[in-house]
This record gives C-alpha cells, sequence and structure tokens, in this order.
C-alpha cells in the first residue's frame, strides 16, 4: 500500500485528516468515484430525489394546472377513510394471493418434471420459458383476444365442451380471475428457470442414497427435494409478491381497472388519480403507501424465510 | 439408461399438454393475425386459417403509423443499452474492484433504493421529466431507467471473481485507470456484456408505464404503446390487433431463440445469488 503517512494525533486541519484518510484507504484516490459518478448522478436525479420529492408532494394539495397548499397529512388520513383505496388494495392482495402460490406451483411441478430424461425436455422447457420475453402489453391483448365473450377462443371451446359461455372480462366476478390466469402464462417459465438452477445444484448422491434406503420417488421429492428448494421458494416469494403489488400493464391493457372497479389495482387507481383527475398530491401519498406496503411484506417474508432456516438448523 | 425408460408416460404427457397450453396464445396470435376477416368473427372458428392472408399484416404497417412506432421503440431501446451498459458496467466495476470510504454505504443505497418500481414514484418522476422539458422526447424515456440496479449487481458479482493479479499487473505496466478497465477488465467480461445488453434491450422494447407517462403524442408512441392504442378503439379490429402484436413480438421471439442461454443464465444468476 503506497498509502501516505498519517502521523497520529497531527495538528493538521479537518479537511487534511480527511484528504488524507481518502489517499490511505484508496490507493487510486478519485478514480473509483470517476467510475460510479455517470451511475450517481443519474440515480440521484431521477431515483432517490423524486423519491424524497414523493413524500414532499403528499403533504400537498397538488394538482398539475391550479395552486399548490400545504396539506399537512390530509392526503394520508383521506386514505384511511377512501373506500376505493380500500377495494384497491383488497384486489392487490386478492390478485398476489391468487397469481403468487398458482405460479410458483406450477414452475414447481414443470420444473421437477423437465429436470428428469425424456425426450423433448429442451424444446418443453424453451415453450415454458418463452413468455419471459413477451411484454406485458402484448400478452394482455392477446389474452384479451382469448377471453373475449362473442369471437374468443376459449368461450368457443368451452360451448364445445358442452358448458355455458363465461363473460369472463365484462363480468365484475371473473375479470380479476381472467388476469391471474393471464399472469400465470407470464410467470410461471420465470419459475421454472430458478427451480431448475436450484434443483440442478442438488448432489445426485442424495437421491442414490434416498433409493438404497428404499424411498419411493413420494418420499424423495418430501425430503430431500421440498427442503433444499426452500430458498428458491423463499426468493421467487418475494420477487412475485413484489411483481404483483406493482401490476400495472396487463390490468391497464386487459380491463382498465374495470368493469366497474373490479379490478382497480393500487397502481391503476394511482395512475387515474395522477394522470385522469390530476390529483398529484393524493396520489404520491397512496405511492408511499405502496412502497411501504412493498418494504413491509418483503421484510416479513425475510424474517418468516431465516427464521425456518433457524428451525431447519441453519441448513 | 435406465432413467429415460423409467420416467412415466404419464408424466410425460402431462407436461406436453402443458407446453401446448403455454405455446397455444402464441398460435392463436399467428392464426388470428393471419386469418381472412370474414373467420375471424365466427362464432366457432377453426383450428387452422382456411388460407393465409399475408396482406393483413402489410395493412397494419400502412393504415397505422407502424413503421414510425416500431423506430421509436428501437432508437430508445438502442440508446437506452448503449448507456445503461456503460455506466452499469463502470459502477460495477468500482464497487468490485476498488476500496474507497463510503463505497458499502453506496452500493447498499443504490441497491434497495433502485428496488422501488417505477410505479411507485410515477408522479414526481413525471414532473422530474416534464421540468428538464423532456416530455414527448426519447430522452424522458431514457434516462429515468439508466441507473439499473440489475446491471450493477450483476457486474459487481462478475468482477468479484476477475483476479486482482491482472489489473495490479496493468497498473504496474503503467497503464491508465480507464486502459485497464477498456483493455483487460472488458475483454474478459464478454459473457457479462452479453447478458446485459440481450436484458436492457428486451425491457425497453417491452416498457409500458413509463413511455405511457412521458409519450402522449402518438407520432412519438413505442410499439407497446401503438398496441394498446389500436385495442383501445370502441370497435376493435382483432386481425389488426394480433398483426400488430405479432410485429412487436418477433424481434424479441428472435432474441429469444438467438439468446435463450444468455437470458437463462441472467435469470438464473440473479435469481439465485
Amino acid at each position: 500500500m503506497a498509502a501516505a503517512p498519517r502521523r497520529p494525533g497531527s495538528p493538521g486541519n479537518g479537511l487534511r485528516r480527511r484528504v488524507f484518510r481518502i489517499r490511505r484507504s484508496s490507493p487510486q484516490g478519485l478514480v473509483p468515484y470517476i467510475f460510479i459518478a455517470p451511475n450517481l448522478l443519474l440515480f440521484s436525479l431521477f431515483m432517490l430525489f423524486p423519491l424524497c420529492y414523493a413524500m414532499f408532494i403528499s403533504l400537498h394539495d397538488w394538482d398539475l394546472v391550479g395552486d399548490t397548499s400545504f396539506a399537512g397529512l390530509a392526503n394520508y388520513s383521506r386514505l384511511v377513510t377512501d373506500p376505493l383505496f380500500w377495494t384497491a388494495l383488497r384486489q392487490t392482495l386478492l390478485y398476489a394471493g391468487g397469481a403468487v402460490p398458482a405460479s410458483l406451483a406450477l414452475g414447481m411441478l414443470a420444473a421437477v418434471g423437465l429436470n428428469q430424461r425424456m425426450p423433448g425436455r429442451i424444446f418443453m422447457r424453451s415453450i415454458f420459458f418463452m413468455p419471459v420475453v413477451v411484454s406485458g402489453v402484448a400478452t394482455a391483448v392477446i389474452a384479451s383476444w382469448l377471453f373475449n365473450d362473442n369471437y374468443g377462443v376459449i368461450n368457443a371451446l368451452l360451448e364445445r365442451a358442452g358448458l355455458s359461455r363465461v363473460n369472463w372480462l365484462s363480468s365484475p366476478s371473473w375479470a380479476l380471475p381472467s388476469l391471474i390466469i393471464t399472469t400465470l402464462w407470464l410467470r410461471v417459465g420465470f419459475c421454472m428457470i430458478i427451480y431448475l438452477a436450484a434443483l440442478q445444484s442438488i448432489p445426485r448422491t442424495y437421491y442414490e442414497a434416498a433409493r438404497i434406503d428404499g424411498a419411493s420417488a413420494l418420499q424423495q421429492f418430501i425430503h430431500i427435494t421440498w427442503p433444499l428448494l426452500r430458498p428458491a421458494t423463499f426468493l421467487l416469494l418475494i420477487i412475485n409478491v413484489i411483481y404483483s403489488f406493482h401490476v400495472f400493464d396487463l390490468v391497464f391493457v386487459m380491463t382498465g381497472g374495470g368493469p366497474g372497479f373490479s379490478t382497480t389495482v393500487l397502481v391503476q387507481y394511482i395512475f387515474n388519480l395522477a394522470f385522469a383527475s390530476s390529483e398529484m398530491g393524493y396520489a404520491s401519498a397512496m405511492g408511499i403507501a405502496l412502497y411501504a406496503l412493498i418494504l413491509a411484506f418483503t421484510v416479513l417474508q425475510w424474517l418468516a424465510g431465516r427464521r425456518s432456516e433457524v428451525a431447519m438448523g441453519g441448513g | 439408461m435406465a432413467r429415460i425408460r423409467s420416467f412415466p408416460l404419464v408424466a410425460w404427457l402431462l407436461l406436453a399438454c402443458g407446453t401446448l397450453v403455454m405455446a397455444s396464445p402464441i398460435y392463436w396470435m399467428l392464426a388470428t393475425a393471419l386469418r381472412p376477416r370474414a373467420e375471424v368473427f365466427a362464432a366457432q372458428p377453426s383450428l387452422w386459417p382456411s388460407r393465409l392472408v399475408w396482406s393483413n399484416i402489410g395493412a397494419v404497417f400502412t393504415q397505422y403509423p407502424t413503421l414510425q412506432w416500431l423506430a421509436n421503440t428501437a432508437t430508445i431501446a438502442v440508446i437506452a443499452v448503449a448507456i445503461t451498459v456503460t455506466i452499469n458496467l463502470a459502477c460495477g466495476y468500482a464497487f468490485a474492484k476498488f476500496r474507497f470510504p463510503g463505497r458499502d454505504v453506496l452500493f447498499f443505497l443504490i441497491l434497495s433504493a433502485l428496488m422501488i418500481p417505477i410505479q411507485v414514484i410515477l408522479v414526481p418522476e413525471f414532473l422530474v421529466v416534464s421540468w428538464f422539458g423532456l416530455l414527448n422526447t426519447n430522452w424522458g424515456v431514457i434516462l429515468p431507467r439508466c441507473a439499473e440496479a440489475f446491471g450493477i449487481f450483476m457486474t459487481r458479482q462478475f468482477m468479484l471473481s476477475l483476479p486482482d493479479e491482472l489489473i495490479e499487473a496493468g497498473r504496474l505496466d503503467g497503464a491508465g485507470e480507464l486502459q485497464i478497465f477498456w483493455r483487460i477488465v472488458l475483454p474478459l467480461s464478454r459473457p457479462l456484456i452479453a447478458v446485459l445488453v440481450v436484458f436492457t434491450f428486451m425491457w425497453r422494447w417491452n416498457d409500458f408505464a413509463w413511455p405511457l407517462v412521458v409519450l402522449t403524442d402518438q407520432q412519438h408512441f413505442t410499439i407497446q404503446q401503438g398496441l394498446n392504442l389500436l385495442k383501445g378503439d370502441p370497435n376493435p379490429n382483432w386481425p389488426h390487433i394480433m398483426s400488430l402484436a405479432l410485429i412487436s413480438i418477433a424481434p424479441m421471439l428472435a432474441i429469444f431463440v438467438a439468446c435463450q442461454r444468455f437470458i437463462v443464465q441472467g435469470v438464473a444468476n440473479t435469481g439465485l445469488k
């Protein structure tokens, strides 16, 4: 280390001491700061500042054209009494509660199946994974056509099977399930890939030993695969819950939050408030509430994941 | 070899059915895009189009500013990839290979703040972009998304595994820091760069929420906004919508076929590590 000598207790002023310390711990001086500067600049301008600014806006009555005035916590107390906020929150939770467990379960099934040697498995994996590159808008548009009340192929198939047609996207009770089914198409392949990577890191000898002990395939799954997939499950849970909480493209294009408010999730509601009714202050307050919600769930899941790891003896 | 034979037929059939279900939306999009219009609105549509009407796709180009939308999206995606990948590589390199005061705090700050979905800060972000006069410009779409957490994180993980000796050797030979980065570090990082380029391009091509807020003028729309515009017509022309969906997905599917290995790697690595 070519460090500049720093005499302990030298009478140099504060500035000089600080310069010395930088030189001491980083022989390249300012070089690393120059490397991170462009990123840090854009980050501060377009992430850090807006986040702080959102808090400021949320304390005001703020619309795009008129005046702004300080409102204190009025926007936050409005959250509590706004029935539409609670509806949107409930629908967001319902959407997450439907989409997340199902995409994890199907992703795990597909991964366990496609981890076996069998004809066509590479092709099947590719098809399962393909939706990962398809945009939310394209997915929503295709799904709207498949679920179309009159000309949709799903209703045609139902009819051919002797069942009655369903008003998928125009009835308040079926619109959210349609969105969840569409989400599964979009997310199962992603979960499958993460599970496949985890499965491939399980040593084969574990299964060989289990077979020698006479364990059935189901027992092998319960006692080896399931516990060893736990970190992957935990990670996918967090990723998918965050994804579900800020879902927007699918909802906006497929239903626009309707019919009525039956699929209005939180981000859709924030969007309507900000860009249709120009209530920037209230929309910002709701954005912050959503952020707090995401943060709370992530921390909760993280704590739960740690506890179960401890319960398993750190395994 | 024993496992091939012992793999149960039932499980294979189930997976094959799953594959069929996963592929069918894409097939139906294709079939609708290329069908004669009269067949599209049948109560019981046939599985195969009776004949392929390629002119449906041509019509989408002549009746809507599709070419303009494609050009806008490609411009945004290419510029965004160039900036994002460059600054993320530089930033990740500094976090992986330098020791400097504030490093860990900065890294944690950037990562935790960048986990925030842009949907949460739509309003303030919109106001910032409008102050800069960037509404209805490509830069308004590009700049706010350049400091990408994924890229910084991936770069740092990758570069931690590059041997320090190579960089030290460069310094002893009197190479400048930028030269070391350009001549030694980047050539060793080709697989990483491939992953970053593919993902960033894909994200910017597929983005919707943010362009929807920034670009309000139809001439400036991205292809995703164009697709949404067609779908929003009170009397939607489904063959045209499916043709445009096909046009918007085709480049992504081509990238998927060509770069599947990188995409799988990217997902598996960031997922688990």
